[in-house]
């Protein structure tokens, strides 16, 4: 075969060939993007909650992008033990003053990081979260401590506009 | 009784034929020869094509009331029970029949492994099969999905949350499958439209499983090769037919049982609270036909292993006939593997009672053990049973126990080729 020169037949057979995978995979690659979130989806991407309301100790869950976003205005006792962790007690090390922008408030998406569901309030072994559907645990801080989920729920984009205001995204 | 030799008899039947052979095709089908020992373990090929012609036409039904958007599909559902004519009927056994299919699945299972029907010539037949069962399952899961309640919902949400556990494109993966950021509209329409789909991919991969079926043709309870056709066997039409028609009613009278006595029996009642973002319900459980596999998961306390375990109790089945490596098929002449079987039986029970408990404390702990038995079950014991294992004596053909054969092997053949 090596020292055959090429043939016209062969050159014409590995252009096709080669043309057809491209065309191939053009056609395939917006056929599988079509799934992906749409623009009116992405079009949600941030919300302003008003917190004016909320007293220490309690937490309000919004909705942000189909998701439980859970705002809890922390009381003291939660901040002093959500900070008196040592890191290596903690599956998934992240300090207190790293999660939150406020000490008093913490923004977190009420989302367990084991298979997504919404943890229970002022449940579990660390006065924070429980998660029913498998068991998770979670601190005042939201850092999961006991339990098969791997993170600490996350802690999306957020600011705070005024005193007054959260915009989540 | 040869395919190739078959004619019609009448001369438009032989224009046709000579054309469009089905009716040779026909013919094989009704003179297909089959070991006449076949018990009723056997019929359940024949009510399997029954569930899935019967989801295939309730589902087609239901699906020109039911509209699949995420602040629509609830109601629906509803009024689908309560305003469509007959609506409730054709909802309940299009439910039930789901979990009627999976019970028959069950048994045909379990049937394959009893009688080692899973080995040499047949691995193709069971590789299909096993395909079946996956994809009866993403449709029984997608299905479940629709009615857009609370269980709904968050079943959604758990299970496509399985892919997250991939590392690096897990998240990418789940978002790309949800169409947004969290189950939702698009994830609804899509899982609507698979879950059409998949039902008439399962009816060609039945045509390719009955196909691969019929080449070295059907396993017997005694487990040993026969030759087709010969006084072993009894054409498909009308033994065959009569019993797997029996069978079907027999089935169908529990099928009815649950369609009319307790149609909800199977379901959960969170189910009928519409699917709410905020609020998980307190006790998530699977379908009962996907509680083993849950409860698998799990017992692994590590996310990506659990995900991992979970898909390879699924997949072992596939390399199933490879991990056995005894010759002898029927369990009735495996006097240790018929023990170890009924030992499986009961660990797949266990699984899917600690499936449906709470993971916690000695649920847990059964739940581990159990797991751990099942893996054991296919990757020690199976293997070294082949070796270690003594079998009885298996006969040479099916009539020698029945009629009292020749005990000289070479007698017995010579005797079956003179049947021949």
């Amino acid at each position: 075969m090596s020292d055959k020169k090429p043939k016209r037949r062969d050159f014409l057979f590995t252009a096709t060939t080669a043309v057809g995978a491209v065309g191939a995979a053009a056609v395939v690659w917006p056929m599988v993007d079509q799934m992906n979130p749409d623009a009116s989806v992405k079009a949600l991407a941030s919300t302003e909650v008003d917190i004016s309301s909320v007293k220490p100790g309690n937490t309000i869950t919004v909705l942000w992008r189909g998701k439980p976003v859970f705002i809890r205005r922390r009381t003291k006792e939660e901040i002093d033990e959500a900070r008196s962790v040592k890191m290596e007690d903690l599956i998934h090390p992240e300090k207190d003053e790293d999660r939150v922008k406020n000490p008093e408030w913490l923004v977190m998406l009420g989302v367990c990081t084991h298979l997504g569901c919404v943890p229970l309030n002022d449940k579990g072994d660390y006065d924070g979260w429980f998660c029913p559907c498998h068991g998770s645990h979670y601190d005042t801080s939201g850092r999961i401590r006991k339990g098969p989920a791997p993170w600490n729920m996350e802690v999306p984009k957020y600011e705070f506009v005024n005193a007054n205001t959260i915009k989540i995204g | 009784m040869s395919d190739h030799d078959y004619k019609p008899k009448s001369k438009v039947g032989q224009w046709f034929n000579d054309r469009l052979p089905l009716l040779t095709l026909a013919n094989h089908l009704t003179d297909y020869p089959t070991p006449k020992n076949l018990n009723y373990w056997w019929t359940f090929g024949g009510i399997l094509t029954f569930c899935l012609i019967t989801q295939i036409v309730t589902g087609l039904t239901l699906a020109m009331h039911y509209i699949a958007h995420a602040d629509m599909a609830f109601e629906s559902v509803e009024h689908i029970m309560r305003d469509v004519n007959y609506g409730w009927l054709i909802r309940y056994i299009h439910a039930n029949g789901a979990s009627m299919f999976f019970l028959a699945v069950y048994i045909h299972i379990f049937r394959s492994l009893f009688y080692g029907s899973y080995k040499s010539p047949r691995e193709i037949i069971w590789i299909l099969g096993i395909i079946i069962y996956l994809l009866m399952m993403a449709a029984a899961f997608m299905g479940y999905v629709l009615p857009w309640g609370q269980m709904s919902f968050w079943g959604a949400t758990v299970i496509t949350n399985l892919f997250s556990a991939i590392p690096l494109v897990g998240e990418g993966i789940v978002t790309w499958l949800w169409g947004g950021y969290s189950v939702d509209n698009p994830t609804l329409t899509r899982f609507f439209t698979l879950h059409y789909l998949i039902p008439f991919l399962i009816l060609g991969l039945v045509v390719l499983h009955i196909w691969a079926l019929h080449v070295p043709g059907n396993n017997n309870p005694v487990g040993i090769d026969i030759k087709k056709p010969s006084k072993d066997t009894v054409p498909f039409h009308p033994y065959i037919v009569i019993k797997d028609g029996f069978a079907l009613l027999m089935f169908m009278i529990v099928f009815a049982f649950f369609v009319f006595y307790s149609p909800n029996i199977l379901g959960h009642a969170d189910n009928y609270i519409e699917a709410n973002p905020m609020v998980t319900p307190a006790h998530i459980v699977p379908e009962w036909y996907l509680l083993p596999f849950y409860a698998i998961l799990r017992s692994v306390p590590d996310k990506l292993l659990g995900v991992v375990a979970m898909l390879s109790a699924i997949l072992i089945l596939a390399v199933l006939p490879w991990l056995d490596t005894s010759k002898i098929r029927s369990a009735v002449f495996r006097p240790l593997y018929r023990q170890f079987y009924w030992i499986l039986v009961a660990d797949v029970l266990i699984l899917g009672y600690v499936g449906a408990m709470p993971a916690e404390g000695l649920y847990l702990l059964i739940a581990r053990v159990a797991t751990a038995y099942y893996f054991l079950h296919f990757l020690v014991i199976l293997p070294v049973l082949g070796f270690k294992e003594k079998t009885l004596p298996i006969p040479l053909s099916i009539t020698e126990p029945v009629l009292g054969g020749n005990p000289n092997f070479a007698m017995a053949k010579k005797n079956e080729s003179k049947i021949e």
